[in-house]
């Protein structure tokens, strides 16, 4: 299967595509002699401009999806212009909550497998090769697809630098939906924004997250305060998400937020593979762990087997007796 | 109202995992259980059937050699029957495959909802609830962190990067829930007595009425090409706190700049 054309998923969130997307688009660039995207929401005629800055030469406007979920319309959009015979020979799509659902609605309805978690995208042998992370990224596989295209890849966040090329803003051809009946039934009714103060997690130089080790909902505010402190975000394992202690906005991993930030504090986690491949490419990585044997010690570039009731208050002290 | 939930049944999550050598497929070959990813949806669906005023809880899975402890688990927490589809032609299928499987076996169950996980504890791949959605022509709403009936409409609040969003959807649809979605109950002595005798169907893919060519390492139309061991981290520092380790933590801040 060679690769000529690659079409990659622009998500937009606040009237700008989201970074993972110009990730993809920046390393689509190095696959492929075309790169073109596919966008929906009424925002699409403002982003072509910052598309075109990555890359894009088109972008294909699925419009305003009414309030439906953008899963059913986007996966149809893109599989009618498959069967028009003007669709590309892969197509990446952000590990994002609808990237997800997209991915594998175009996967069922062109009967075409799908590789998600990628990490990293090689052109090989005139076809891409995928790695994925396993094991707690102990492991690397490489995969590829045996089959007739387009390939269908779902890529985790910060997998790539996101590098503009100076190219002309993109231009837009309509892409409208076509009608998928009842399978569109799902309406978004309302949305709610979780307020979050300081820098954002996946955005953070500083990121101090917190685990089961805390103990109770309470202590959380350690990794609050200490958070503050250090002008960084505060993050949490799976575990003290499901618990209820915190939002899931909060949640750093498999299913929550990749980061990579200078410097990645886990507190009292101890290192499921959940947690491990969101935060284990952080450049620099401390872990607070009373467990001598717990996996996060194998990734810290400095671990300290202690209590995390003991140590953090110290450490907020002397932080805040620096002034 | 008829609920079915999509279980998988995984190697204990507790116990190293390994590839086979040969089709580097994740080894499955000893006892599985439940994956806990799947209790959150079971319990779900015993509330929902409750509130509904009845109806049965159905659970559909694949497994290899009729595996049935995780099953067994599930019945024990409410669950009224299993449909288990286990054929030795399934090794090596991918998920698309696996929702083909998973579609076909809902689609006898006839639910006015199904409900998953967003993705398995062992594979996590998290497309396969929306391929089996897509294949029997279901809306889907995933990442449910609350889930309601009202009539004939399921409201779900899924997450978002951003907070959550409300959705509504006419059933019948398919819902994934995340963990933490409600607490799932302990199976109880009685439970586990009566899970024994429940029924579990067990299936092949012939009887499913599904091509041989759409399954297995073939219909899955991808390959693993190499497994190698990644670039280990340079190994850390390790320091056993005895009062000062704090201390350190911020030495290594400075070094950083950070502070």
């Amino acid at each position: 299967m060679s690769v000529d054309k690659i079409w990659v998923l622009a998500e937009v969130v606040d009237g700008a595509p989201i970074t993972t997307s110009l990730e993809l688009i920046t390393q689509a660039r190095s696959l492929a002699g075309t790169v073109e995207a596919v966008a929906w929401g009424d925002a699409t005629p403002s982003v072509a401009a910052t598309l075109g800055e990555y890359g894009v030469t088109t972008v294909h406007d699925v419009g305003d999806l009414g309030g439906a979920l953008p899963g059913v319309p986007v996966a149809a959009a893109i599989a009618a212009a498959v069967a028009a015979g003007a669709g590309p020979d892969a197509v990446l799509f952000p590990a994002t909550y609808d990237g997800r659902d997209i991915a594998g609605r175009l996967s069922a309805k062109l009967d075409r497998p799908v590789l998600t978690n990628v990490v990293d995208l090689i052109a090989d042998d005139g076809g891409l090769v995928t790695q994925h992370a396993i094991f707690g990224g102990t492991q690397v596989v490489s995969a590829r697809f045996t089959g007739e295209g387009p390939g269908i890849y779902v890529v985790r966040a910060k997998s790539f630098p996101a590098e503009p090329s100076g190219g002309a803003p993109a231009s837009a051809v309509a892409a409208p939906a076509p009608d998928t009946g009842a399978t569109n039934a799902a309406r978004i009714v309302a949305r709610h924004v979780e307020e979050r103060t300081g820098p954002k997690l996946d955005e953070a130089a500083v990121v101090v997250s917190g685990g089961r080790g805390l103990g109770e909902r309470d202590s959380y505010a350690l990794i609050e305060e200490l958070a503050t402190l250090l002008r960084g975000a505060a993050g949490a394992s799976r575990a003290i998400v499901d618990a209820g202690w915190v939002p899931y906005s909060h949640q750093v991993g498999q299913t929550g937020k990749t980061v990579k930030p200078t410097v990645y504090l886990a507190c009292g986690i101890s290192g499921a593979t959940q947690h491990l491949v969101g935060m284990k490419n952080s450049k620099n990585i401390v872990a607070i762990n009373k467990d001598a044997d717990a996996p996060i010690f194998s990734v810290a570039d400095l671990g300290i087997v202690g209590d995390v009731h003991k140590v953090l208050p110290k450490l907020i002290d002397a932080l805040k007796s620096r002034g | 109202m008829n609920v079915v939930v999509c279980v998988k049944q995984i190697p204990d999550p507790a116990a190293p995992p390994a590839l086979d050598a040969g089709t580097k497929n994740l080894v499955r070959a000893g006892k599985l259980i439940l994956d806990d990813s799947d209790a959150y949806g079971v319990e779900m669906a015993l509330q929902l059937a409750d509130a509904a005023g009845g109806g049965e809880v159905t659970l559909v899975s694949m497994a290899p050699n009729g595996e049935t402890s995780g099953l067994r688990t599930a019945l024990a927490m409410g669950a009224a029957k299993a449909i288990l589809v286990s054929d030795d032609s399934l090794a090596g299928t991918d998920a698309l495959g696996t929702a083909k499987v998973l579609a076909a076996a809902v689609k006898r169950a006839e639910p006015d909802l199904v409900l998953a996980a967003t993705e398995s504890t062992d594979g996590y791949t998290g497309t396969t609830p929306v391929q089996v959605a897509e294949l029997l022509g279901l809306p889907s709403v995933t990442f449910a962190k609350k889930v309601e009936i009202t009539g004939n409409s399921v409201k779900v609040e899924r997450q978002t990067e951003a907070g959550y969003d409300e959705v509504e959807s006419p059933l019948p649809a398919l819902v994934t829930v995340t963990a933490g979605v409600v607490e799932p109950r302990y199976p109880s002595f009685k439970g586990i007595m009566a899970a024994k005798s429940k029924p579990v169907e067990i299936l092949t893919v012939a009887e499913l009425g599904l091509d041989a060519g759409e399954i297995g390492a073939a219909g899955a139309r991808q390959e693993i090409t190499q497994v190698a061991d990644a670039e280990a981290r340079a190994a850390g520092e390790i320091v056993v706190d005895e009062g000062e380790g704090h201390q350190r933590v911020i030495e290594f801040l400075e070094q950083l700049k950070v502070l």
